[in-house]
């Protein structure tokens, strides 16, 4: 099913060694609450993890303190061995500052659930403001990067539309071309069907699977989408109340799921 | 006392001749106010807190107290610790402070309207700061408040008569003058509710214009 030749890809990829996002006994409090309870969690470079779980069991959160939206409590979170939200200094971690922060965050990307488009600029400058104030990029090679990415996701017709014409599910194919050009070596998705129409996730889900087939960037993808997760997933992760419950192999996860939690929220979703 | 034409028509370019003058404080007190509400509102949410609550307070003091005070301190308090302002620009400066107070919350609200998930995405996409505010978020949020800021103008542009009080020589001070020497005040007086009307009613059209050309959405605007 695809499966083997994207396993043999993902074994030849150099530098196996060190991880390219790896979380160590991470928290994260709300108030009171404490949301995420010691997580560790390592994606490899090039990786396709999934996250699954149920409603409120720390998806979003685990992904937003990737993206540097959400100020993890404890803990680190590191990016190609380097702390995320601390900078060291001599041997001491200090909170980092908005310029590490920017450096780190060059290497990671982001989809969200509500698109997020730029309502005030063109499709073709929503895709191109970024790579060209952001990586210096000229105006050529920008429009040049953003049109062909924007052919690819199949909207090479609407450079001169703007979000509010598009259909949600255009909307996210827009969303997806303008966090790829920015070439991040981590992706991160937050369920990004969930707000659309029933016939408009296929076309998205196949997007994003045509661009984990073609491209090396590791990608962690928050989904309710199993069929989805199966089949574009290395490893699946399955969170409750805050921890990581199973860990594995999507067929494994999927045919012999070994926690009852998880069996249980498997079931639930064969179901319905 | 009835209605003299002759006379209203010997004194109106007098009185008229103040047009430049007007539209020069006018117009200057709305760019000092344009521009300094910008900075008001960036410094009222720093992070640094201290510059937060002092710029807070700043504003709420402006806009507790009447202008008509605040201009008398520009022009006869400050000359006191060294500042001494001629009264042109005593009155533009207190009219443009004024009336920032006024526009930093106009860009507070239009800044509030932009949702959350605006400043998500220009993190995510590692837009700087400064990129964040005049690429993202005020291109978003003024186009909105365009109505509210224009007719600031209007306002400001009525509140030019406060410079009388120390002797500009706009419309009213000039009708003032005109009225002390001839006993009569009708004249003059109507025509400078005239010539503010002449003035104020065709930029109330056209901020009116502004206002339907903000409402339509981005993509069904022309440019
Ligand atoms: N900004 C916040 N303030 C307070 N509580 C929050 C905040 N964000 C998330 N939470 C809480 O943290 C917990 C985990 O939320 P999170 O959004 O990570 O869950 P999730 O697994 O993504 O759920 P869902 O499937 O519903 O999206 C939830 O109980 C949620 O209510
Ligand atoms: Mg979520």
């Amino acid at each position: 099913m695809g499966m083997t030749e994207k396993q043999l890809k993902s074994s030849n990829k150099p530098d196996k060694e060190m991880p390219l996002v790896q979380y160590e006994n991470v928290t994260k409090k709300f108030g009171d609450v404490e949301v995420l309870k010691g997580l560790d969690l390592e994606i490899k470079q090039g990786e396709k993890v999934a996250l699954i779980g149920p409603s409120g069991s720390g998806k979003t959160t685990i992904i937003r303190m990737l993206m540097t939206l959400e100020k993890p409590s404890g803990g680190v979170i590191s990016l190609n061995g380097e702390p995320l939200w601390h900078k060291k200094i001599g041997d001491k971690l200090v909170p980092a500052d908005e310029k590490h922060l920017r450096k780190l965050r060059s290497d990671i990307g982001m989809v969200f659930q509500h698109f997020n488009l730029f309502p005030h600029m063109t499709i073709l400058r929503n895709v191109t403001e970024a790579p060209i104030h952001v990586l210096g990029l000229s105006k050529e090679e920008a429009n040049e990067r953003a049109v062909d990415m924007l052919n690819k996701v199949g909207l090479g017709d609407k450079l001169d539309a703007y979000p509010e014409q598009l259909s949600g599910g255009q909307k996210q194919r827009v969303a997806i071309a303008r966090a790829v050009v920015m070439h991040p070596k981590v992706m991160l998705f937050d369920e990004v069907t969930s707000a659309l129409d029933p016939e408009l996730v296929g076309e998205v889900l196949q997007v994003i699977r045509d661009l984990a087939k073609e491209t090396d960037m590791a990608m962690i993808l928050v989904t309710h989408e199993m069929d989805f997760a199966r089949d574009i997933a290395d490893r699946v992760v399955f969170l409750h109340n805050g921890q990581i419950e199973e860990e594995g192999h999507p067929e494994d996860i999927f045919e012999t799921p070994e926690s009852e939690r998880l069996q249980g929220f498997l079931s639930r979703f064969l179901n319905t | 006392m009835t209605w003299n034409w002759e006379f209203a028509f010997e004194i109106f370019p007098e009185i008229a001749s103040a047009i430049w003058l007007v539209i020069g404080i006018t117009i200057g007190a709305y760019i000092v106010s344009l521009v300094l509400g910008l900075v008001l509102t960036f410094a009222r949410r720093s992070s640094f807190k201290p510059l937060a609550y002092l710029t807070y307070g700043f504003i709420e003091f402006v806009r507790s107290t009447p202008p008509l005070v605040q201009l008398f301190f520009v022009y006869f308090a400050l000359p006191a610790i060294g500042i001494s302002l001629n009264k042109y620009a005593a009155g533009i400066l207190t009219l443009g402070i004024h009336y920032s107070t006024y526009l930093s919350e106009v860009y507070r609200s239009g800044i509030d309207s932009v949702p959350k998930g605006q400043w998500e995405a220009a993190r995510a996409m590692n837009f700087s700061k400064i990129q964040t505010w005049f690429r993202v978020i005020l291109p978003q949020a003024i186009p909105p408040v365009i109505p509210m800021i224009g007719n600031y103008l209007l306002v400001l542009f009525k509140e030019t008569p406060l410079l009388m009080a120390i002797g500009v020589g706009e419309f009213l001070q000039e009708a003032q003058l005109i009225g002390a020497s001839n006993f009569r005040y009708l004249e003059p007086i109507t025509i400078v509710g005239l010539l503010f009307l002449l003035l104020s009613y065709p930029s109330a059209v056209l901020i009116n214009k502004l206002e339907q050309r903000s409402k339509l959405g981005f993509g069904t605007r022309k440019n």
